[in-house]
């Protein structure tokens, strides 16, 4: 039934950041890269009307459609799982160039201490300090060995930062300079010294000036806008896959890239897989596509789905902890939320960049003593100015009702007069929180839904605590006549917009019994099959995620590479 | 000129209504029959609102055509006047600028339902359905159309089980009042809790409020204008910097299609 293609080198599923870099590395290596991606293909003249908060913000425009696909969720294994049937804690990308088209652009570098955390927690405070349940586990790659694939992430994207006091050790500085400071900023970077911290600009790939980057790529400066995050670039400023990697994979000629190809199975004969199998959502009809390496790039949560879809790999099993697939299910502790009412100035608030802003690292990873703490890690501590739309934004003062005449004056006196930021807590992975197929819910082909099991621990509180403390003295530094805190976490609640930082579940080691991929993203047990994406994050750092998972890409870009040319397992 | 030397349109326009029905052949005995043209005509006459007709607010063009974008797509007029009258207490018009009402939320919130996100056309909505915590977000099966023919009908039952009047008679305090039943949930309603309604309703209309006005809400970009903001702007690059704080004419994405 299904029409069988000409085999090819490798087959990528989804072509969004994590495939745009396979494409682009493997093609001009000289492979034969076909591309599958579900949704549409994506350009910059696709947002000439891009300035729409409603459209794009809150009507997700640039979303998956939840209608054919979604996740289902509980808070424990004790709860039935249902499913996410609207957006709210976080948003799923589709199309050509996948979230990487809407996201803000805040680009790290995940820190040393995060690649050998087990390692480096125990030598410092001991092996009791991390609780029993709490499945910490080293990466198995370091930052150093890292660092090259950091760096051709930032020369590819171009990122624009300056040294970050507290980060790991770079062989370059970043391609451009930072990004412009906003009033706002300075404020906030001013009390940050007064307090004894060591402000720095937020690392962006908004571009801070015009930059052509090693493979001949020209973008234009960032305008700083204010429709970023959740919006496509129409100046193609913000480093996008679809400006980026995918031209060069198109211009090598060796890149078949097709839209509207859902892909809905890895096709396997023993621990080899053949290819996949997808559907032209379009015409309805059934492909499949051989391939010598298949390449599972189609984010996080389809990329556990896939596999657990398709029987590979060993699903992880919470009651007895053995098993990989679905294993260390972890987000963001997005904290400490503050903000500060500044009655006698206003601001130009409605102009930012989706990674315009100032952090401090004091307080992040392994960076303070945690001796007494009853958390570990910790956050980058952000005040971005991203540009405060009107429909999202109506901070008013505590005991204000939520509408009403009150509300409409707050809400209007306080749009240009009000500062928030907050902090950007690790996640850590714990025993019960993972990802398994749901036993009810189907997607349009028929296939289960994802099911999701996942809560705040007291970890997490624990930090959110400690975290405002820090944020509330920085906001009264800044000169806030009235300042609002988040201290409490309550439990995860899947309806508040938090994070699109969902990360593990196809996680990355150096031991085949708790890891799913070796340190060149390369399965253990089917070796022609690469899965890289934040999935292969054992635990989520203090940092958005996608420079680590650029590095990551280029990684599994090499090791491709070296298992096309010598096969077998690369580690 | 002094303000009571102006013709007050309202009354100008229930003297030519009365006469016109008077000689339409539309009522029997001062009462109005004619089917559903005839209670239109009857419906309006009875009105006694005293806040500004929507529908008379020009158009964005400013050319003083009447607003062709002013109609309903969803809504009976019914519906309507419930609605235009409730968004109104959630954003009501004060020193500061217009309210709900002038900015068209009202219609904003019909386009909008008439749309594929009334229907909640890009979200699962196959069963099976179970009630499910609240971290698990909205599991009913009405979608927002249903949810808002089911929520205005509430407001209306429940103003006159609490006032015995409708909703578009009650006072400010007492609109005031059914809303707050709503939002603490408070009113039984099939299908959907009446907080879950009262939330939906609260931020449609600040969407209607902030929205660009090429859906049909935030008249005159004059929502924007409260919050000194400027809309659709190509670039902050020159000014991004900048100490003062300024005030930049707003401009709407017409402009951006229209140039
Ligand atoms: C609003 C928003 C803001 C963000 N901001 C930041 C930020 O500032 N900094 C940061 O580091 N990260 C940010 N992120 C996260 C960032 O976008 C992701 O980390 C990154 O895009 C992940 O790359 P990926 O290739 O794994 O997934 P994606 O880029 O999403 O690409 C996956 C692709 O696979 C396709 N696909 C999925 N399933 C299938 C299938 N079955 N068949 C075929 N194709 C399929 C999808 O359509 C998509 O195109 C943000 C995300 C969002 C949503
Ligand atoms: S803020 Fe800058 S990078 Fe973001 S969309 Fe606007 S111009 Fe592009």
């Amino acid at each position: 039934m299904a029409t069988t293609l000409p085999k090819t080198d490798v087959v990528l599923i989804g072509v969004g950041w994590t495939g745009g870099i396979l494409a682009a590395e493997l093609t001009k290596k000289g492979y034969q890269v076909v591309g599958l991606e579900r949704g549409r293909g994506r350009s910059t003249s696709d947002f000439i009307m891009v300035h729409d908060e409603l459209r794009y913000a809150l009507r997700y425009d640039l979303m998956q459609d939840l209608s054919k696909e979604t996740i289902t969720f509980r808070n424990n294994d004790k709860m039935r799982a249902l499913p996410m049937r609207q957006y709210g804690s976080f948003l799923l990308g589709t199309d050509l160039g996948g979230s990487g088209v809407h996201w803000n652009g805040q680009t790290w570098r995940f820190l040393p201490y995060d690649f050998q955390i087990r390692t480096m927690t125990e030598e410092r405070y001991g092996k009791d300090k991390i609780p029993e349940d709490m499945m910490l586990q080293d990466w198995g790659i370091t930052y150093d060995e890292l660092e090259p694939y950091f760096d051709q992430f930032d020369q590819m994207a171009g990122i624009s930062g300056e040294e970050n006091p507290h980060g790991g050790k770079r062989s370059n500085p970043y391609p451009t300079g930072p990004m412009k400071h906003t009033p706002v900023m300075t404020l906030f970077k001013e009390a940050c010294e007064n307090l004894g911290y060591k402000p720095f600009t937020q690392p962006s790939a908004n571009l801070s000036e015009s930059y052509t980057n090693p493979d001949g790529i020209a973008r234009a400066a960032c305008q700083y806008c204010g429709f970023c995050e959740r919006f496509g670039c129409e100046y193609g400023a913000k480093a996008d896959p679809t400006v980026t990697v995918l031209p060069v994979a198109e211009s090598t000629g060796k890149f078949d890239l097709r839209t509207h190809a859902n892909v809905v199975e890895i096709l396997h004969e023993g621990n080899r897989a053949t290819g996949v199998r997808f559907i032209d959502v379009q015409s309805g009809e059934e492909f499949i596509q051989p391939a010598e390496v298949v390449a599972v790039t189609s984010y996080v949560l389809n990329n556990v789905r896939l596999l657990l879809q398709s029987g590979i790999g060993k699903p992880y099993d919470p009651k007895t902890g053995t098993g990989v697939i679905g294993k260390n299910y972890a987000y963001q502790n997005m904290c400490a939320s503050t903000t500060g009412f500044f009655e006698e100035r206003e601001f130009n608030v409605y102009a930012g960049a989706g990674s315009l802003g100032m952090c401090v690292d004091e307080f992040n990873g392994d960076n303070f003593d945690h001796s007494n703490l009853n958390f570990l890690h910790g956050a980058n501590i952000f005040l971005g100015q991203l540009g405060k739309r009107p429909i999202q934004n109506n901070a008013v003062k505590p005991d204000t009702p939520s509408w009403g005449a009150k509300f409409k004056e707050e809400s209007i006196k306080y749009h240009n007069r009000s500062i928030s930021f907050n902090a950007q807590g690790a996640s850590m992975p714990f025993r019960y929180h993972y990802l398994d197929l749901d036993p009810t819910y189907k997607d349009a082909f028929g296939n289960p839904l994802l099911r999701m099991t996942y809560d705040f621990k007291e970890q997490d509180n624990e930090m959110s605590k400690f975290m405002a403390s820090k944020t509330e003295e920085i906001m009264k530094e800044m000169g806030a006549s009235e300042i609002i805190v988040m201290k409490e976490k309550g439990p995860y609640n899947i309806v508040p917009y938090q994070s699109t930082h969902n990360t593990g579940g196809v996680i990355m080691g150096d031991d085949p019994s708790t890891s799913a991929l070796n340190s060149y993203l390369q399965m253990w047990d089917f070796e022609n099959i690469f899965v890289p994406g934040a999935s292969a994050f054992p635990h989520n750092s203090g940092y958005n995620p996608t420079g680590t998972v650029g590095a990551l890409s280029y990684r599994a870009a090499e090791g491709i590479d070296l298992y096309l040319k010598n096969g077998g397992s690369l580690v | 000129m002094a303000d009571q030397d102006k013709k007050d349109p309202l009354l100008e326009k229930r003297t030519s209504r009365r006469s016109f029905l008077k000689n339409s052949g539309l009522t029997v005995g001062g009462l109005i029959v004619g089917g559903a043209v005839g209670t239109l005509i009857g419906r309006e006459t009875n009105e006694t609102t005293t806040t500004v007709d929507p529908k008379k607010a020009p158009t964005p063009q400013g050319d003083g055509k009447a607003n062709p974008n002013a109609a309903l797509m969803f809504f009976t007029p019914n519906q309507f006047d419930i609605a235009n009258a409730a968004v109104e207490r959630i954003f009501p018009a004060d020193d500061n600028g217009p309210g709900a009402q002038e900015l068209l939320v009202a219609y904003f919130i019909d386009h909008q339902l008439a749309s594929g996100w009334g229907m909640n056309a890009k979200e699962y909505m196959s069963g099976p359905f179970y009630p499910g915590e609240e971290t698990q977000g909205y599991q009913g099966s009405l979608n927002r159309q249903e949810i808002f023919t089911v929520g205005l009908q509430a407001i209306e039952n429940h103003s006159k089980e609490k006032y015995e009047k409708s909703f578009v008679e009650l006072s400010g305090e007492e609109q005031d009042a059914v809303l707050t039943d709503f939002q603490d949930g408070n009113v039984e309603m099939k299908g959907v809790s009446s907080n879950y309604f009262f939330n939906l309703l609260r931020s449609t209309t600040i969407e209607g409020v902030y929205a660009d006005p090429l859906y049909g809400g935030n008249a005159n970009m004059a929502g924007w204008e409260l919050k000194k903001y400027p809309g659709h702007q190509m670039s902050y690059f020159n000014m991004i910097e900048q100490e003062e704080f300024e005030v930049i004419e707003p401009k709407s994405l017409s402009s951006q299609h229209n140039h």
